[in-house]
């Protein structure tokens, strides 16, 4: 695996505004066909970390690759040019637009020439149900219903599928499942399979640990801005991820501890420390 | 926002309840975006139609009043909706109408200058006001209602200070604009077929800004409908941090929005001025009420990031009627305002309907 150069990697990358730092020397690397996951309480710099990768914003220090190049983005669009796509939490979608308009929000498929270039509803609707369904979402064959009556779960399936369809060769999912129910994180998740069988190097990022144990390849635990554990699938349990991600305090005594305040406190809770 | 996390709600729904077999044509004629805004004109139609029957509501010249007075608003109204689905406002409308008028009054009166020059500049003044706004709103996220608010008043003081200072006056008069400009830009306009005593009125008295309407209707329709722009504008109400993230220069094109109506403002000053030959500051505060209602009940989401161009020349329409139509019938004058309120507040709660029905729309086949 070593020996493969890395789709995307980042070396020592830290970021700061002004004097808050937030990231501290992230290095990270992830390859073709592979699902890397990032693990992370609230405030940890999961998001400003994504949003270093996708060109929101740029590296105080340190340095980015792609395919073992240096880069750099002043935008996201650059990024997205280079095959980095970043889907959010509501997958960017519009509940008041068709599937079709959807997919193909800002690269819309035109027929017809100069001022007068048209929309091609057909083409886009077609290849929009297309691409949803090859990604296992069947129940979508209508490219003309607005996306405000799909589940949460087919929102951020037609998101990826946008995704790979425009040719990402990075794909960043930012808590695709944070907010959906079982079946329906069920669901993100194989397709999260899918885009990986694909060969496109998935980064997702997510505090559920489970949904990271049911994807990922390799894992990298952050915690207040630095990468804190960085292991391959199986290397951990799932205990030790979560004792991780608390902070390398221990569920266990963490709950003991829970535990013994309400025994005392009649059946209160601790206050929250802070 | 209310409205996504509503539809949110309602997604389980469509899989059993769309279980109706029949009656499925007329159901997915309701479920089309401006089929509220359609369904109310021909309700308000009727209603004046047959109130207004024995005053001439229907022959071409009773026609006449309510289609002119609709067709001014209209021309505003379009791009206004553009800028409500794009989730902005824009209320600087109410003097960029008297900026457009005496600019092009004093480029010809003062300056002497060729009427088509004054056109130019005029809409060129009226573009530069509105890329303003446009700066103003997407540099300093203040929201465009305060904006516009402010712009308002900006233009409204600039419009009697300067006309006074230039002009010497705030009443200005239009030399005669010759006759292709007066055909053009303020005229009215009569169609008959036939000879004289068997002639038919197709219409009478329409003035040019209602064919100026109509041009700007189709132009609209076309770049929302059916150019990939309209797709930019949707996704920009929609979402905006989607929209950018998707490569779409959203600050560009809500400049451009502003700009539109600033310069849709301004064209029908100019058509009023060239019709009247004379043009005045007065702001007209009652437009921005006018056009805003317009697109509401147009079936525009107020929240930005649905609507249809067909939708809003409905609702001015309906709202053409209403506001003029009451003097054909015997209803008092006076009830006119309370009409108008009730029919906004009737037009929101069918549009509401309306796009639930066109969200929950699935017409996939069950399982």
């Amino acid at each position: 695996m070593s020996d493969k150069t890395p789709v995307l990697e980042m070396r020592k990358v830290d970021k700061s505004f002004g004097p808050i730092d937030v990231l501290h020397e992230i290095s990270l690397k992830v390859n073709e066909g592979e699902v890397l996951c990032l693990l992370g309480d609230n405030g940890a710099g999961k998001s400003t970390l994504i949003k270093t990768m996708s060109g929101v914003h740029q590296p105080t220090r340190g340095e980015m690759l792609m395919d073992g190049k240096p880069v750099s983005f002043n935008r996201p669009r650059e990024a997205q040019d280079m095959g980095i796509a970043t889907v959010h939490q509501f997958g960017g979608t519009y509940p008041l637009m068709s599937v079709g308009r959807n997919f193909f929000a800002g690269n819309e498929p035109t027929k017809g020439v100069g001022p007068f270039k048209v929309f091609d509803r057909q083409k886009a609707n077609r290849i929009a149900v297309d691409e949803v369904q090859k990604m296992g979402i069947t129940r979508i064959t209508d490219g003309d219903r607005l996306v405000g009556g799909l589940s949460g779960g087919e929102r951020q399936s037609l998101a990826i599928a946008r995704a790979v369809y425009f040719g990402a060769r990075v794909l960043i999912l930012d808590e695709p499942t944070a907010a959906l129910g079982v079946k329906q994180a069920a669901h993100v998740l194989r397709i999260v399979n899918e885009a990986k069988r694909r060969g496109l190097a998935v980064i997702f990022i997510t505090h559920q640990v489970m949904h990271a144990m049911a994807v990922g390849d390799h894992f990298a635990v952050l915690i207040r801005g630095a990468i804190a554990a960085d292991f391959r699938k199986g290397e951990k349990t799932r205990e030790e991820i979560a004792d991780l991600m608390a902070g390398g305090e221990s569920m266990a005594d963490l709950e003991a501890n829970i535990e013994g305040y309400m025994e005392t406190h009649d059946g209160h809770v601790p206050e929250p420390a802070h | 926002m209310a409205d996504a996390t509503n539809t949110e709600s309602k997604s389980t729904g469509p899989d059993t309840a769309s279980t109706s077999g029949g009656g499925l044509s007329l159901l997915s004629l309701f479920r089309r975006p401006d089929a509220g805004a359609a369904a109310g004109f021909i309700l308000i139609f009727l209603f004046f139609a047959w109130f207004g029957w024995d005053k001439n509501f229907l022959t071409p010249l009773g026609s006449s009043t309510w289609l002119n007075f609709a067709s001014k608003v209209g021309i505003i109204a379009i791009p206004i909706g553009f800028l409500m689905i794009a989730g902005e406002l824009d209320i600087s409308i109410g003097a960029l109408i008297p900026a457009g008028g005496i600019v092009l009054a004093m480029s010809t009166e003062t300056f002497g200058l060729n009427i088509w020059l004054g056109v130019l500049i005029s809409f060129a003044v009226a573009g530069a006001i509105g890329w303003m706004n446009g700066m103003l709103v997407t540099r300093t996220n203040v929201p465009s209602l305060i904006v516009t608010l402010a712009t308002l008043f900006v233009i409204a003081g600039l419009n009697a200070y300067i006309s006074k200072q230039i002009a010497g006056t705030t009443q200005h008069s239009l030399p005669d604009a010759g006759v292709v400009s007066e055909f053009l830009m303020g005229d009215y306009h009569t169609l008959k077929i036939g000879s004289e005593d068997s002639a038919f009125t197709i219409f009478q008295s329409l003035q040019s800004s209602f064919f100026i309407w109509i041009a700007v209707a189709v132009g609209c329709f076309f770049v929302l409908h059916v150019s990939p722009w309209g797709n930019w504008i949707f996704a920009m109400g929609g979402d905006q941090e989607a929209a950018r993230n998707a490569g779409i220069p959203t600050n560009r094109l809500k400049i451009a929005l502003f700009m539109l109506s600033a310069m849709a403002a301004a064209l029908v000053g100019m058509t009023e001025a060239v019709l009247a030959n004379t043009a005045s500051t007065t702001t007209q505060f009652g437009m921005i009420f006018n056009t805003i209602i317009c697109v509401v009940v147009g079936g525009v989401l107020l929240t930005g990031g649905f609507g249809t161009v067909t939708g809003v020349v409905f609702g001015t329409l309906t709202f053409g009627i209403v506001f003029q139509g009451i003097n054909f019938t015997a209803f008092d004058k006076d009830l006119n305002m309370l009409f108008i309120g009730a029919l906004l507040l009737v037009a929101v709660l069918m549009n509401d309907t309306f796009r639930n029905l066109a969200t929950s729309a699935s017409t996939t086949k069950k399982k």
